[in-house]
């Protein structure tokens, strides 16, 4: 279970998220979904506190997982990370070979694995093991957007996490590739907490069980997504999924 | 003039400029091999010099080059890069950081025979190393610090920033992203860098002489504290001597310098490649 309270992100002087709180299920998949700049993925990034590297950026309230507020001093995030995965706009698989790509994460966690397996079972989780089992030793980076991208999830998978975060994960993807990544979100769903933002809403509510939508740093609305999409109760939701703005 | 010529001549223009390097360097080759080439046989690589010319050879000078090029790099690399890595990956960016940051750029641009005198009074006089193979080699390392720091900076920099989000995402440590994925990510340019400033230190003189390199050195230096000499500096002996037969010897000595420095281009060049095997 993942749960924020009272949750405000201000970048410098400028406040971008508004006061959040929402929890979100295990085994469940709930889309973040707003126009550009609203702090979706300010919000996503700051769950697994990837907002650290970012100088200027400052967190109020707090993220609750596994019991414990993240932003607690002394949390060991490193550990916190292992087992809220994440997976980027770009992919970015490491410059190595793909095999390596999923020892990599346990090895440094002085995780005891065993490779093979390790490597087969999170390629097949991700629906890649078909495609590459052939060629495990050649570089990731001579794979196309879609493998990359569906290696990037079986390098998160392969840490075996609580929870995925995925920041508009199909974004730089073509269609075909777009449509193998959301069969795959459907299948993660049976084990995983999967937190998704997309600014694509049929994607939202082609893959999500659950629906938030953001407007200028503020949670507008947060129901199941068919009611988000059927009958939402405010103004503002009805006009972005409806594409008056946005 | 049209736009179609102003093409035409703009490309010519660039293409003369990029041949004029190669025809000095035809130049020099012609000039120093038609002199030098003669004199370059086995007697010549395996004889220590002397003041007759049949009989003078650059093994000294040889073995002191390569012996001081290799204590250069030991010193001058992890302290260059490890500069950098701290500066890119750690250092936050306050005042002091950007003063020292200012300072690398100017010790880059300082001249050579102020490395040599501040080798010689700090490493030779205070640490009391005389005129050895450590105080020349701690000298060249100072000199190829900042050349090293700033490039390696550089590359480092041009590193993507999700490749470090992609390894902290996966819960590795800052050191362990720094040195398994931004290291070897940022290393062809690093070793561009490395490549650049040890070749310079190959050829370094003006140095070297104030720290005490030009000397009549008979044998080959066995410690790091033995006196020693270097190629550059044997032909820079060689061609200050009246004799015409000294000149062809020097000849010869560039040749040697330019092979030797060739064969350590190259062994740099082909572990950039071999490091940048998963780049496309």
């Amino acid at each position: 279970m993942l749960s924020i309270e009272n949750l405000s992100i201000f970048y410098g002087e400028k406040q971008a998220v508004f006061n959040i709180s929402s929890e979100y299920k295990d085994k469940s998949v709930t889309a973040i979904i707003g126009p550009s700049g609203c702090g979706k993925s300010t919000l996503l990034r700051s769950i697994n506190r990837m907002n650290d590297f970012i100088p200027t950026c400052r967190v109020e309230g707090k993220v609750i997982f596994e019991g414990s507020d993240v932003y607690r001093p002394g949390t060991d995030v490193a550990k916190m990370r292992r087992q809220v995965g994440m997976v980027f706009q770009k992919p970015n698989p490491f410059p190595k070979s793909i095999y390596d790509n999923i020892t990599w994460g346990p090895k440094v966690n002085g995780m005891k694995f065993n490779s093979d397996e390790l490597v087969e079972s999170s390629l097949k989780k991700a629906a890649l093991w078909d495609e590459v089992k052939d060629r495990l030793k050649s570089s990731a980076l001579a794979l196309s957007g879609g493998q990359q991208q569906r290696l990037c999830i079986a390098r998160a998978v392969a840490m075996s996490p609580k929870v995925i975060l995925m920041d508009e994960p199909c974004s730089a993807l073509d269609p075909r590739s777009t449509a193998k990544v959301e069969d795959l979100i459907g299948e993660l769903k049976a084990n995983y907490n999967i937190i998704i933002v997309t600014h694509n809403m049929q994607q939202a509510a082609r893959v999500s069980d659950r629906t938030q939508f953001f407007l200028n740093g503020y949670l507008i609305e947060d129901n199941d997504t068919k009611t988000v999409f059927t009958k939402p109760s405010k103004k503002e939701t009805e006009d972005y999924i409806t594409g008056r703005f946005g | 003039m049209t736009r179609h010529q102003i093409d035409f001549y703009f490309r010519l223009l660039c293409k003369c400029s990029s041949y004029f390097a190669l025809f000095v360097l035809a130049l020099l080759l012609y000039h120093v091999i038609g002199q030098g080439y003669t004199w370059l046989d086995f007697q010549f690589l395996s004889s220590f010099p002397s003041r007759f010319p049949e009989k003078a050879g650059i093994k000294a000078a040889i073995f002191g080059s390569l012996y001081l090029v290799a204590l250069t790099a030991m010193f001058a690399i992890p302290l260059g890069v490890g500069t950098a890595l701290y500066l890119e990956e750690y250092a936050s960016k306050n005042r002091f950081n950007r003063i020292l940051q200012v300072s690398i750029a100017n010790l880059a641009g300082m001249p050579s025979i102020i490395y040599g005198l501040l080798g010689m009074l700090v490493f030779g006089k205070f640490f009391m190393l005389e005129d050895s193979l450590l105080t020349g080699a701690l000298t060249l390392a100072l000199m190829a610090l900042p050349v090293i720091t700033i490039s390696s900076q550089n590359s480092i920099q041009s590193v993507p920033s999700s490749l470090r989000e992609a390894g902290y995402a996966v819960g590795a440590l800052k050191y362990q992203v720094v040195f398994f994925q931004v290291l070897p990510a940022a290393l062809p340019g690093i070793m561009t860098g490395i490549i650049l400033s040890i070749s310079r230190s190959l050829g370094e003189t003006a140095p070297l002489i104030v720290v005490g390199a030009l000397s009549y050195i008979a044998f080959v230096p066995e410690s790091v504290m033995d006196p020693f000499t270097v190629l550059p500096v044997q032909i820079y002996n060689w061609t200050s001597r009246p004799k015409e037969e000294f000149h062809q010897l020097a000849a010869a000595g560039i040749i040697a310098l330019l092979i030797v420095l060739f064969l350590l281009n190259s062994m740099a060049i082909y572990i950039r490649n071999r490091s940048s095997k998963w780049r496309l």
